[in-house]
């Protein structure tokens, strides 16, 4: 069996049994990241020789009976934007260019005490501010179903490094949808977990109040068993929360009785018929399992873009404060006082769609505005997690597509900001309201690009979600870019 | 006749909390150390890094609430103040506009009369205090040092309710011995542990409404702030005299050439942006933390000084003294406990103690000598171990070097010698070798013996005790 056909658990469990070394699977990975990353640009910033010095290190701890867990052993991938000490941290922007943090984060650690290989880290959009990875500053990542398109973003590096099996399985963040949108175009399994679940310690934030890390997989059982792994009621993140992660006990093939809704709302306008189709049939797999499944009214729909982005951006203005040239980072040369400085760093520094938001998001903080943007936003997200708890009520999940298309072509969005924000639609409502949701590849469109099943459930309802997407998965069979291209 | 004007004057009050460690990260809040030695990923605003509460802050910040009769709010939040400058590592401070921990309080001052007056609190905020800037001459490069940064403070916003500096230093100092007794902070205005920024405005006699108001920062003595506020308020009439208006401004004082300037006008205010602070959970204070603090508040001083009166025979004026500060007054009580006398342990304060907290410009939190040391001084004095000159040499070398005396006084040989043999042979001698001193002290000159009795005790190393060299020299002659 090839290596890289192996998922995380896979892998680890044949690792365990001495049927492959810890050197053999990173080497592999390292092969196949030399072969694909000149056309896809999944890494900025790739680490070949500690990725094998750590595979030597674990594999001896493995050897001695040190290191048991089921990640051991398997080679990782980190989006760019959570920290690692002694490895650049850029958020795929110029102004972090050439940060390198003194500290690692929390998820990471987490990862690193259960036997992870750390190969590098992911392309993204810039300071996660962008649904393609095209905004990133250095270059755009190809999504590998099909290199004209985009992977998504702005976990769109760790998606496509799924897909393309230069790792194994990658962390993600996911503050609108980062997460789950590239998961579902580039037909891997990616999770956001209820607000609190993952330490936010080390992650480069961009809307505190909204982001999440969590996984990017090559299937549901990799997908719990890393939340699993990184989740951690962290003393030092405030809005960690102390709560059960026993994940894995939710693969379990059965949804009988399950009573998933869907919003008749998710399937308006707007939405591609492939899409709509696979997802439709998606659903009626669940209910020939013994789901009930009925449509729904979900309320204030409508208004979770703006409100989304009135508030994401103004924590993110507040946020990105600190690039500033003075301490760490990208300082503009030849400055001749501070303010000078400050301002030609940051000019230089941001791209156009940090700027955007930053300015977008200064604006709804600015004093006159606060009350009638900022502060009236916070309300309609206390509405929106109101209509969900409605919804939670009577079922035990929501179900529809994650993103109204499948991946758009690169370039086709940077020219129309406004419908770029649109696509955000299905996702964004999520991070607002707190809850977990998960994208489960369910089939592709007639030009062959994969299609995701979201599934939202009720803070801290994971297992649930886990569950009902194992179930799914089982009847789907596998689905993965090797298995369609045939190797 | 020319106009009668009155002063408004309202404070805003830093206070640097005394906690061990900061308000969001576990660094030390230590003074001195190296540059950026007490400093981690969040105290210097690193990417990623986020802050958590100490609740040590929000505890000492409670109680100044209770002492001052605010309401505790029961949820609360933080904001961020929005602002780029280098010594905000950030480039926003966590302060509080939105939900302070404290409002609506007042303190009681004594007015000049002797009536009292309520002085209003408006509010009392939870914020981190910035780092420093250090100008580097040398290379022309101006360096920042992390180690203020986030050293938790709690600022007392009080009402425009002070009408003259006599007002203001009262109700200064009020706050500061409160704060002081909860142990909440050393208040110390030259060393910036206490920070005060006057409000000032001036209207005619008998107006409703108050005058434009300016803010005077840079005020780091109880005297700066009384010749800052005569300044301000002169300025101000002035300005209106000659038809002039007051510009609403931030102003500096310059204390040395007792002149303030402008900072900024209101017109280049900054929009600080305030929202509530994402990566902090809402305060939440239950019943439960308040009553626990509430039983923790120690005896205040008006309480202590009603006390002292009933339970220690001493003077009124001691007492005053005594109770100024909390350090003084522990320092008397523990002596006291220790089984010395009250109003000889209050000597000693009252009288070496503030000599030389006095000569070497010293405040009393500074003090180092303990109580057992003091409580043993004055056994050994009790016990006419040492005579009243020794004890003071020994007390000098307690008060700069914490010394044992019984130790030092051991060690040194200072004890008094108390062999009368010894003592009238000595004495003999003295008297044999100054036969004009005797003469005198025969022909009615009383002073005479003052002599003698200096020449004995410089003959005994000034061991003897004065008392019994007199009666024995009395005797011989």
């Amino acid at each position: 069996m090839n290596i890289l056909d192996y998922t995380a658990v896979e892998l680890s469990a044949a690792i365990k049994k001495g049927e492959v070394t810890v050197v053999e699977a990173t080497e592999a990975v390292l092969a196949q990241i030399e072969q694909k990353e000149a056309e896809l640009n999944c890494y900025v910033t790739l680490d070949k020789e500690g990725a094998l010095a750590q595979a030597n290190d674990i594999q001896k701890k493995i050897d001695a009976g040190e290191l048991t867990g089921p990640l051991a052993g398997v080679p990782v991938a980190i989006k760019d934007n959570m920290c690692t000490e002694g490895m650049l941290t850029t958020c795929s922007s110029k102004i972090l260019g050439n940060f390198i943090p003194t500290y690692t984060s929390e998820a990471v650690i987490n990862l690193q005490k259960a036997g992870a290989v750390i190969l590098g880290k992911t392309n993204m959009d810039e300071f996660a501010m962008g649904s393609t990875t095209e905004t990133s500053a250095f270059g755009a990542t190809k999504n590998p179903w099909n290199t004209e398109h985009v992977p998504g973003g702005s976990s769109g590096g760790s998606a496509a490094a799924v897909a393309a099996d230069e790792c194994f399985y990658a962390l993600g963040s996911d503050t609108g949808g980062s997460i789950r949108q590239p998961a579902s175009y580039c037909g891997v399994v990616g999770m956001k977990p209820t607000y609190g679940t993952v330490s936010r310690y080390g992650l480069i934030a961009y809307g505190s109040s909204l982001d999440q890390i969590g996984p990017l997989a090559k299937d549901v059982t990799d997908c719990a068993t890393i939340l699993e792994t990184i989740a951690s009621h962290d003393f030092k993140d405030s809005t960690s929360v102390e709560r059960d992660t026993d994940f894995t006990k939710a693969l379990v093939d059965d949804v009988k009785g399950m009573k998933i809704g869907i919003p008749r709302s998710y399937f308006g306008d707007g939405l591609d018929a492939d899409v709509k189709e696979k997802i439709l049939a998606a659903a009626k797999v669940l209910e020939e399992k013994g789901a009930i499944v009925e449509e729904f009214d979900l309320d204030l729909v409508e208004y979770a873009i703006p409100t989304y982005y009135t508030i994401a951006d103004a924590e993110a203005s507040s946020n990105l404060e600190r690039f500033d040239g003075v301490k760490y980072g990208f300082r503009a040369e030849d400055c001749d006082e501070l303010h000078q400085m400050y301002k030609r760093s940051r000019s230089q520094g941001f791209g156009p769609e940090v700027k955007r938001r930053i300015m977008l998001g200064s604006f709804v903080l600015s004093s006159g505005y606060y009350d009638a943007y900022y502060l009236k936003a916070l309300k309609v997200k206390a509405l929106i997690k109101k209509s969900f708890d409605e919804a939670f009520a009577k079922y035990d999940m929501i179900l529809g597509p994650c993103a109204p298309t499948t991946a758009p072509k690169l370039g086709a969005s940077l020219s129309d900001p406004m419908k770029m924000y649109l696509g955000d639609i299905y996702t964004i409502s999520v991070n607002l309201a707190g809850l977990p949701g998960i994208s489960v590849p369910c089939g592709v469109d007639k030009n062959g690009l994969p299609i995701g099943l979201q599934l939202i459930g009720d803070c801290f309802n994971e297992k649930k979600l886990i569950q009902a997407a194992y179930s799914y998965e089982q009847a789907r069979g596998k689905f993965s870019l090797s298995a369609k291209e045939g190797k | 006749m020319a106009k009668q004007y009155e002063t408004v004057i309202g404070l805003e009050v830093h206070v640097e909390l005394a906690t061990k460690t900061k308000i969001f990260c576990g660094c030390s809040t230590a003074f001195g150390g190296e540059p950026n030695s007490h400093t981690c990923p969040v105290c210097t605003g690193m990417p990623g890094s986020l802050p958590v509460l100490n609740k040590q802050v929000l505890e000492y910040a409670i109680a100044v609430g209770l002492a001052t009769n605010c309401d505790i709010t029961r949820n609360g939040k933080f904001d961020r103040k929005n602002y780029f400058y280098p010594d905000n590592p950030q480039n926003y401070q966590i302060s509080q506009l939105y939900l302070p921990i404290c409002r609506n309080g007042y303190v009681e001052i004594e007015t000049e009369e002797g009536g009292k007056k309520k002085i209003g609190i408006h509010e009392i905020h939870m914020e981190e205090d910035a780092g420093k800037l250090i100008h580097d001459e040398w290379e022309d490069a101006t360096l920042v040092d992390y180690n203020r940064s986030g050293v938790p403070l709690i600022e007392i916003v009080s009402e425009p309710d002070m009408r003259s500096a006599d007002e203001v230093i009262a109700y200064l100092d009020k706050l500061r011995l409160l704060i002081q007794y909860l142990g909440a902070s050393d208040c110390k205005l030259q060393e910036g542990s206490m920070r005060a920024d006057v409000n000032l405005s001036v209207r005619e006699v008998g107006a409703s409404e108050f005058g434009t108001r300016t803010e005077m920062k840079n005020l780091n003595s109880f005297k700066a702030i009384a010749r800052a506020i005569e300044g301000e308020k002169a300025r101000q009439i002035d300005l209106l005299e000659s038809g002039e208006k007051v510009i609403q401004e931030t102003r500096r004082w310059d204390d040395t050439k007792e002149t303030s300037y402008a900072m900024r006008s209101k017109e280049d205010a900054q929009d600080y942006r305030y929202f509530p602070d994402p990566d902090l959970v809402p305060i939440v204070v239950s019943e439960e933390m308040i009553e626990k603090i509430r039983e923790k508040q120690p005896e205040f001083r008006s309480e202590k000084m009603a006390r002292y009166k009933e339970e220690f025979d001493i003077p009124d004026y001691d007492i005053d003294i005594i109770t100024n500060t909390k350090r003084m007054a522990d320092l008397f009580e523990e002596t006291v406990a220790l089984g010395a006398q009250p109003k000889k342990v209050s000597n000693w304060l009252m009288g070496e103690t503030m000599r030389l907290l006095k000569e070497q410009s010293m405040d009393p939190e500074d003090i180092r000598f303990s109580p057992a040391h003091l409580a043993a001084l004055i056994a050994m004095v009790d016990k006419k171990e040492i005579n009243s000159s020794v004890a003071k040499t020994v007390f000098e070398k307690m008060f700069s070097e914490d010394i044992d005396p019984v130790k030092y006084v051991d060690e040194k040989g200072l004890k008094t010698v108390n062999d009368e043999g010894a003592l009238r042979k000595t004495i003999e001698e003295v008297v044999a070798n100054n036969p004009q001193a005797v003469e005198d002290y025969h022909n009615g000159k009383e002073k005479a013996i003052g002599a003698l009795v200096g020449q004995t005790m410089k003959a005994m190393k000034g061991k003897a005790d004065p008392a019994m060299v007199n009666q024995i020299l009395k005797e011989i002659l």
